[in-house]
């Protein structure tokens, strides 16, 4: 890993993918040092400029570095799970150059010190760039306002309690209100925490029998109507994290075909699996939203095919062996997925429910654009973030090989298919796949 | 006559007077102003007449501006300072109107914490009502003396541009404003963050702004509102000191303004909440303390053409 970015470096032979501009088309690529100078369909067709490096892509796709706007970090605090420097080493290998992380640490990111701690840290390990969310309510408690000017002005992208929903209606109305004041989103994990509480999968037959208490699908969508109607009230920027059911996905499209301001995104977990991956009490599968039925997960994929959900985040959320290995009531939620983002989102490519353009869109300049990142795109004057993948590689995921300290997947073992071959951040490469 | 002028036997609020009537009070107010100003500042216009005094939520401007007005004018006046906690509000303030009702008095000042409970009350008693701040809805006096202390600094209301900046949602001074200012043809901006405005507030011919910048460009007239932490259930700004950065005024915001543009508070002031406190000091551009004395003279012109109408009614 080079620590400085080189001078000129030719990228050739490559599938250009750039969902901004709807490129798709063999061509190369041109960065000069952190950014990218030119990019093109003909480029390079009179020969490379003198004294850059070839860089020979031989066919492969070359594309924006992902943007995951949904990763639990876990430093400060829990740094046995996972680093600022583990989950960057995961990210790039991933194809993740960007990524958004929750406020969910130890304390909680709701204060400036916090928020320049992880961007200071995360800029000094040199991996995949961070950009921090923070707390919506001081302390994630839900009561009060945390200081979301102040904040914003600090580098916090936008606002949210995590992997807690804001509970409270009036406090989220004026988290909302507030946040509008200066043009901010809040992230809401959208369930209704007193139908949730103690909940440890989806309610249904399974769970039935299973034994184990359910959390019912309407826990989503009853948030999530309360929300819309407070976002119509305030006009306040909202985004519903990680929908997991059909209902969410319906009352989503009606808001936007309403006007209102309102975003949501997904994880694999919820069009890749359903409930059936808890049988046999497999912790590993036990997450925050619980795995859904076989009709919501198809909703999921109809609503990422149509554009109702706007982007893809992994939902990484590590966890250690002892959090996992406990009776399936006690087992913590959440499955690591930095490292699969990108292969189990190309199941929808190859499945035929997306192009690869609009899968690469969905992890990329749509979340960055959301979000209102510099990023995303395979731009003249962008920096040169840049994923080069095989789409069609095959290969098994082995959690034993994640770079991230934690290896709660729920893919464990699944066949899939796209292999990430280099990663580069600001002209670096950051990760390069062993041939 | 003023009598002719001014035709409402209370003053309970500004909404739906004219701008003939609000220049009425002005110009009496202005004479009143240089009245104070000399050695002989007494009048026996109120001599023999009675002036109560009435206040269910605590003030001490306010009270003494009416109390020294009320005397000025030869009234007696009598100071009545009641707990609105204590017992069950509305059969309190009704039974209390009842009985001052019967002691023949001619102008009651009203001063309470529910929006409403002085039009009320001014609807069981045959005396003159003022109203000295009911609620969130009207202080009609607070901006009378506004308007006189700016009309007696540019010359003129119609044409200037005004920002009220602040705690809107919790303000009456803000609401009186409002209507005052809008009915003399000045521009009225509104600067708070969402969670300090009220609901369609916009309806109200204000334009509405979330930025202090923005909305202090190029205005004439800087209203700051007291941050009303006492009358806030919940939580509606993160913190003190994020409120007085992106909210507070100071010398850094107010340069967007005009150069001679005029800051005003209605007091009393959070130093270092919303206003910079050297700004609140600063006698070029504060006319903090001057609101403070056209407050004397506005409340000597109100008691005096509702006494004036009462006579004229009641004879």
């Amino acid at each position: 890993m080079s620590v400085r970015a080189p001078g000129l470096v030719a990228y050739v032979n490559a599938r250009l993918l750039d969902p901004a501009s709807g490129l798709d088309a063999k061509g190369g690529l041109l960065t000069d040092g952190e950014k990218i100078v030119e990019v093109g369909a003909g480029l390079f067709s009179t020969g490379v400029p003198d004294g850059a490096e070839v860089i020979d892509c031989a066919g492969a796709c070359l594309a924006p570095g992902l943007v995951d706007m949904r990763v639990q970090l876990r430093e400060p605090g829990e740094e046995h799970k996972e680093s600022l420097r583990s989950a960057g080493e995961a990210a790039v290998a991933g194809g993740v150059t960007s990524m958004v992380c929750l406020p969910n640490t130890q304390p909680a990111i709701d204060d400036v010190a916090t928020v320049e701690f992880v961007a200071r840290r995360a800029r000094q390990i040199g991996l995949a760039k961070v950009y921090p969310y923070a707390a919506a309510t001081k302390g994630l408690a839900g009561a009060e306002m945390s200081e979301i000017g102040l904040l914003s002005k600090a580098g916090a992208l936008a606002f949210t309690d995590g992997t807690r929903a804001i509970r409270d209606a009036q406090v989220m109305r004026r988290a909302l209100a507030y946040a509008a004041t200066f043009g901010v989103l809040i992230v809401q994990h959208p369930e209704e925490p007193s139908l949730a509480g103690g909940g440890a999968m989806n309610e249904g037959e399974l769970s039935t029998r299973l034994g184990l208490a359910g959390i019912p699908a309407a826990a989503e969508a009853i948030m999530l109507e309360r929300d819309l109607r407070l976002v119509e009230l305030t006009g306040g920027r909202y985004h519903a994290a990680h929908v997991s059911t059909a209902e969410a996905v319906a009352l989503i499209r009606r808001a936007k075909d309403r006007g209102l301001p309102v975003t949501c995104d997904t994880a694999p977990p919820y069009f890749a699996l359903n409930e059936l991956a808890v049988s046999e009490y497999r912790t590993f599968a036990k997450l925050s939203p619980p795995l859904r039925s076989e009709s919501d997960r198809q909703a999921i994929v109809a609503g990422l095919r149509d554009g109702v959900i706007d982007t893809i985040a992994s939902d990484h959320a590590p966890q250690d062996q002892d959090s996992k290995r406990l009776p399936f009531a006690q087992a913590e939620t959440g499955g690591v997925g930095l490292e699969t983002l990108l292969p189990v989102t190309l199941e929808l490519y190859h499945n035929g429910h997306l192009t690869l353009l609009q899968a690469i869109g969905k992890l990329s300049f749509a979340p960055a654009r959301l979000l209102g990142l510099p990023a995303g795109q395979l731009q003249a004057g962008a920096a040169a973030d840049l994923l080069l993948f095989d789409p069609d590689h095959p290969w098994r995921i082995t959690p034993e090989d994640f770079r991230s300290k934690s290896k709660n997947s729920p893919f464990d073992g699944r066949p899939v298919q796209g292999r990430v071959l280099r990663t580069v951040v600001d002209g670096r490469t950051v990760f390069s796949a062993e041939v | 006559m003023t009598q002719a002028r001014f035709p409402h036997r209370h003053l309970l609020g500004i909404e739906g007077l004219g701008p003939e009537e609000i220049t009425t009070l002005l110009d009496l107010s202005d004479r009143y102003v240089e009245k104070n100003r000399s050695a002989d500042r007494k009048v026996n216009a109120l001599r023999g007449k009675t002036v109560i005094n009435l206040f269910f939520e605590n003030s001490t401007r306010t009270r003494t501006s009416f109390e020294l007005a009320g005397k000025r004018l030869g009234a007696d006046v009598i100071n009545m300072q009641v707990s609105a906690s204590s017992v069950a509000k509305g059969e309190t303030l009704i039974d209390t109107a009842m009985t001052l009702n019967a002691m023949h008095i001619e102008v009651l000042v009203v001063r309470h914490p529910d929006s409403g409970a002085v039009k009320l009350l001014s609807e069981k008693v045959n005396c003159a009502v003022v109203n000295a701040g009911d609620g969130a809805h009207e202080h009609p006096t607070q901006a009378l003396l506004d308007a006189l202390t700016i009309r007696r600094r540019k010359g003129h209301l119609d044409g200037l541009t005004v920002a009220i900046c602040g705690d809107v949602l919790h303000s009456r001074v803000a609401r009186s404003n409002i209507h005052l200012l809008n009915t003399m043809g000045a521009r009225v901006r509104l600067v708070a963050p969402r969670t300090l405005l009220p609901s369609q507030v916009d309806r109200m011919g204000v334009e509405v702004y979330n930025d202090m910048i923005e909305g202090l460009k190029d205005v004439d007239i800087v209203m700051m509102l007291r941050l009303q932490n006492e009358r806030m259930r919940g939580n509606f700004i993160p913190s003190i000191r994020e409120y007085f950065h992106f909210f507070g005024l100071d010398y850094d915001k107010l340069k967007v303004a005009k150069p001679d543009a005029l800051i005003m508070h209605p007091g009393p002031m959070n130093r270092g909440v919303e206003l910079d406190s050297d700004l609140a000091d600063d006698v070029e551009r504060s006319v903090i303390r001057e609101q403070v004395e056209m407050g004397v003279a506005v409340r000597m012109a109100c008691l005096q053409v509702l006494t004036e109408n009462l006579s004229g009614g009641a004879a």
